[in-house]
């Protein structure tokens, strides 16, 4: 494999960037290369390490703004923002564990490459909705910027909900400027025991149409309830969570257990055991150790009340579980190195949505699609995009389709 | 008022007559408008100071026939402006002489209320309120309120990419959309997202949202409903200083409070408001907040005298907590009023748009004080001070020669002050082509021709709305070309392991 290089600032990635326009070099861009395991094989002939670029440029918490160098480890901004009581809201996912990797170990950089978000996307959305503004190399060489420091920004095309989400393939990012919140003051879980999965998905749904603001709704179904950490018994468990201040949240879990109530037995799980449950369906844990990690891995956004339906569309020794009301499905597959891709793409045609192999190994990555396939003119606009940031394909070529 | 548009072609002037009888082809009836008079009204929007008429005004009623209408001009090379309400505050709907207006106004229907998911699927031409409308029997609505929400359309809302007083706390536009169905200028009809959260591939729907119909068409969108909180109370609170009351959001803020919505306006702003509305609002203060939180009736309680002691620690000088629902309302009606009401006190108004970091907001306050009499033109403020959005309307008479040239250049000024402070030109009105030659004071070349580039990866020949926020409409193929060059480059100084 290729070697590394290591820009120290923006101007030597604008360098290494140009280098390789000019040389056909293609380029695999990194941060801390915690998410390198996801997307189709890369060939590339160099790795464009971001690392060095690290440090947190501005951090403004009355204005709820903070910016870094991409390269930033994302412990070193969450620590700091905790200094200050807030948090990145949108609770992005830690990739690491599901790729063996150590906890807390990505940078800000990939975070937003890879849109990643949690279990509050339902309520505060995801890194796009927190990404103010971006520099970055485009694969022309450019060093551009896009947006700015200001929450409300309308100046020009928002450039920087491309790049979130574009996995590398558009720019490299330098710097990025991100919104933090508060943290919340306390949190409960209630959780509905014993449901049946589509029985949850309408508790879910009760309980999101409510005015209780919860900020958490998974279904954590009986074969896989009992690799979570915090739940108070085994069992099919139906979490919702509920944030806030504390007379806040103490009102609303009372209210929405009596809204609960009637479609099965309801507990709590309170403050440290609550943070522990979610980080721990957060990260998908019962598919980061043991066993479990050698399922392919599949990560399904759907419309929620369509979430259940999958499970009569998939291999029935397949472990499943529910996010975002439903609209979030993890499947983990139970045949080592087979993602079994026809299954799955299909069973998401019929409900509608989208699919991405989050994990398996590289010759299955290289045979499968491994983010949605997009029907003729939407992958063509998605070429003319990526064409009109990186005409030669030098950052991340292919990763995430032929040519993209 | 002149501003430079796209040369006119007048091969496809001189076509005119053959080019309303295609249209005729494919919109039917009274779907395409030819006649002078008729097309009188689209001429300008909501800038007035800039008008044209168009070529032609084309109404359609199906996506089928937008494709067709677009799909007929991109062969013709025949350019296209959309238009929802005609609200637009920076000109974004203004026509062309040489272009086809194309007004999406029937498409008003909302086609789909699915709450337990969530959503409602709506066409692009019903109003912002009405698709609260909608859905407020069972208790939700739609968050984003845009307070032209009577009016102005869910179309011109991605457009622009929409706030209201509520987005502190619930987003802008792009934060409550999750789909569209959008047709390119070569009439090809795609899909981007849906019911479900997140694209699968590039967010091409969050760089629609915000793209000033340059494009595509939307025909049909996917919005988030929120259940209504339970309950909403909002304080009045008066400050001696703009500083005090700067310091007070930040406090709040800093305080965890993420409020409702929280305004403020200054001196001049709250006089005309009063004596338009007589919403209580207290005459002797130089700045006032209205602080509003949402949620349950403990929480909005407890919330309420939290802000209540921060603003005493920040030497308010009035300080009324809504009693009454009834009571909010007023509060709000005053803010609400702020633009009409101005509007009283002079023959004209222009309203300008940008955003600050907040804690900026006490120099930039008092630089648009020395600017006001330099330009001897008065100005108040109303403010989203929870998140930085100025805007002061300039009072000025169109009648007087030069008044409104130099109220122009008074408005340029605040918003280069805007940036210059950290901020950027617009915070909800977007470029349009009023601050489109302002653009170059927030973005390099290479930053436009980034942004360009992707106006051409959509529309190659740059025939939707051209003339709109880009200060020089490039050629996409000039735009292409690479232009690193001449041979090989060696191995730059950067560390290699
Ligand atoms: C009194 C007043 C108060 C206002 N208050 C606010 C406010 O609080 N917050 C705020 O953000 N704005 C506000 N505005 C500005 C304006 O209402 C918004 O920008 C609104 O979204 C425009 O919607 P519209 O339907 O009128 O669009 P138009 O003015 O008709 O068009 C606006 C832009 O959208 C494009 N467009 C329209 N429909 C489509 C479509 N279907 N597909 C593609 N492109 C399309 C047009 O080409 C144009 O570029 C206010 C305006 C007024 C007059």
């Amino acid at each position: 494999m290729a070697d590394i290089v290591k820009p120290r600032d923006a101007k030597d990635v604008e360098d290494a960037v140009r280098f390789a326009v000019s040389n056909e070099t293609a380029l695999e861009v990194v941060g801390a290369g915690t998410k390198r395991g996801i997307g189709r094989p890369l060939q590339t002939d160099m790795t464009l390490d971001l690392s060095g670029l690290s440090g947190i440029v501005l951090y403004e918490p009355e204005e709820l703004v903070l910016t870094a160098q991409a390269g930033t480890p994302l412990a070193v901004i969450e620590e700091a923002v905790r200094a200050a009581n807030q948090e990145l809201a949108f609770e992005p996912i830690d990739y690491a564990p599901l790729f063996g990797g150590a906890a807390g170990g990505g940078t800000i950089g990939g975070v937003i490459a890879a849109n990643l978000s949690g279990p509050r996307r339902i309520r505060q959305g995801a890194a796009r909705d927190h990404f103010l503004g971006a520099k970055g190399v485009t694969g022309r060489g450019d060093a551009v910027k896009t947006g700015g420091r200001v929450v409300k920004n309308v100046t020009g095309y928002d450039l920087c909900k491309l790049i979130a989400g574009s996995w590398g393939t558009l720019a490299a990012l330098t710097e990025v400027t991100i919104k933090v919140l508060p943290c919340a003051e306390t949190e409960t879980t209630v959780v509905v025991h014993d449901l049946d999965d589509k029985t949850a998905m309408r508790a879910m749904a009760a309980a999101m149409g409510s005015s209780f603001d919860v900020s958490g709704a998974a279904h954590l179904p009986d074969h896989i309830a009992a690799h979570f950490d915090g739940l108070p018994e085994e069992g099919a468990s139906t979490c919702l969570r509920v944030e806030g201040f504390a007379v806040s949240v103490k009102h609303r879990r009372e209210t929405l257990a009596a809204l609960l109530a009637p479609f099965g037995r309801v507990s709590f799980v309170e403050a440290e055991s609550s943070r522990a449950l979610w980080r721990s369906i957060r990260d998908a844990r019962p598919f980061a150790h043991g066993q479990g990690l050698k399922r392919p891995l599949w990560r399904i956004s759907t419309e929620p009340m369509r979430g259940a339906d999958l499970a009569d569309l998939i291999p029935p020794s397949a472990q499943m579980f529910y996010d975002w009301a439903g609209g979030l499905v993890w499947v983990g597959m139970p045949v080592e190195e087979e993602p079994d891709a026809a299954a799955i793409r299909s069973a998401v045609a019929a409900i509608g949505g989208h699919a991405t192999l989050v994990r398996a190994p590289v010759a299955a990555r290289a045979a499968n699609d491994v983010f949605p396939p997009q029907e003729a003119g939407l992958a063509a606009l998605s070429k003319r995009v990526k064409d009109s940031f990186d005409p030669n394909g030098v950052l991340n070529p292919g990763r995430m389709w032929a040519g993209i | 008022m002149s501003v430079r548009m796209p040369p006119v072609d007048q091969a496809v002037l001189d076509r005119r007559a053959q080019i309303v009888a295609a249209l005729r082809q494919i919109v039917p009836g009274e779907g395409v408008i030819a006649a002078e008079r008729e097309m009188r009204p689209f001429e300008s929007d909501g800038l007035p100071a800039y008008k044209q008429l168009p070529m032609v005004v084309v109404l359609p009623e199906t996506t089928g026939q937008v494709a067709e209408v677009l799909r007929y001009c991109h062969a013709n090379g025949i350019k296209v402006v959309p238009r929802g309400a005609g609200t637009s505050l920076s000109g974004g709907a203004l026509p062309l002489a040489d272009g086809v207006l194309l007004g999406m106004a029937k498409f008003n229907r909302v086609r789909e209320i699915d709450f337990d998911n969530r959503v409602a699927v709506v066409e692009p031409g019903v109003t912002n309120l009405a698709v609260t409308k909608a859905v407020e029997h069972e208790g939700f609505y739609y968050a984003p309120d845009p307070s032209s929400q009577i009016a102005c359309t869910i179309g011109g809302n991605i457009a622009e990419n929409s706030g209201g007083v509520h987005c502190l706390k619930y987003g802008m536009t792009t934060n409550n959309v999750l789909g569209c169905e959008i047709v390119l200028m070569t009439g090809e009809i795609l899909r981007l997202g849906g019911k479900h959260l997140d694209a699968g591939g590039y967010d091409l729907l969050g760089v629609v949202t915000g793209s000033e119909g340059l494009l595509g068409v939307v025909t049909e969108i996917t919005v988030r409903i929120l259940k209504k909180p339970e309950t909403a109370r909002a304080v009045l609170v008066g400050f001696t200083t703009s500083e005090d009351a700067g310091e007070c959001v930040g406090r709040i803020i800093g305080a965890g409070i993420i409020p409702g919505g929280m305004e403020m306006m200054d001196a001049p702003a709250i006089h005309a408001v009063e004596e338009f509305v007589h919403a209580g609002y207290p005459l002797d203060v130089e700045a006032l907040l209205i602080v509003e939180v949402d949620g349950p009736q403990a929480e909005v309680d407890d919330l309420i005298g939290r802000v209540e002691k921060i603003a005493q620690d920040c030497r308010s000088t009035v300080c009324k907590v809504s009693q009454s629902e009834e009571e909010r309302l007023l509060f709000w009606a005053g803010r609400k009023a702020a633009f009409p009401a101005v509007g009283r006190i002079s023959p004209d108004y222009y309203c300008v748009d940008g955003t600050i970091p907040r804690g900026q907001l006490p120099l930039v306050l008092r630089r648009m004080r020395e600017l006001s009499e330099h330009y001897g033109l008065r100005v108040a403020n109303v403010f989203h001070a929870g998140d930085g959005n100025l805007h002061p309307l300039i009072l000025y008479d169109a009648n007087v020669p030069g008044e409104l040239d130099k109220t122009e250049e008074f408005g340029a000024e605040i918003l280069k002050l805007c940036v210059e402070v950290g901020g950027v030109l617009t915070g909800e009105h977007g470029v349009g082509v009023e601050k489109r030659d302002l653009m170059p004071t927030m973005f390099s070349q290479i930053d436009l021709d980034a942004q360009q580039r992707i106006k051409c990866a959509f529309d190659d020949k740059g025939l939707l709305n051209p003339g709109k926020v880009f200060p020089q409409l490039q050629r996409c193929a000039e735009l292409g070309r690479m232009h690193i060059s001449g041979g090989k480059l060696p191995f730059p100084d950067i560390p290699r392991f």
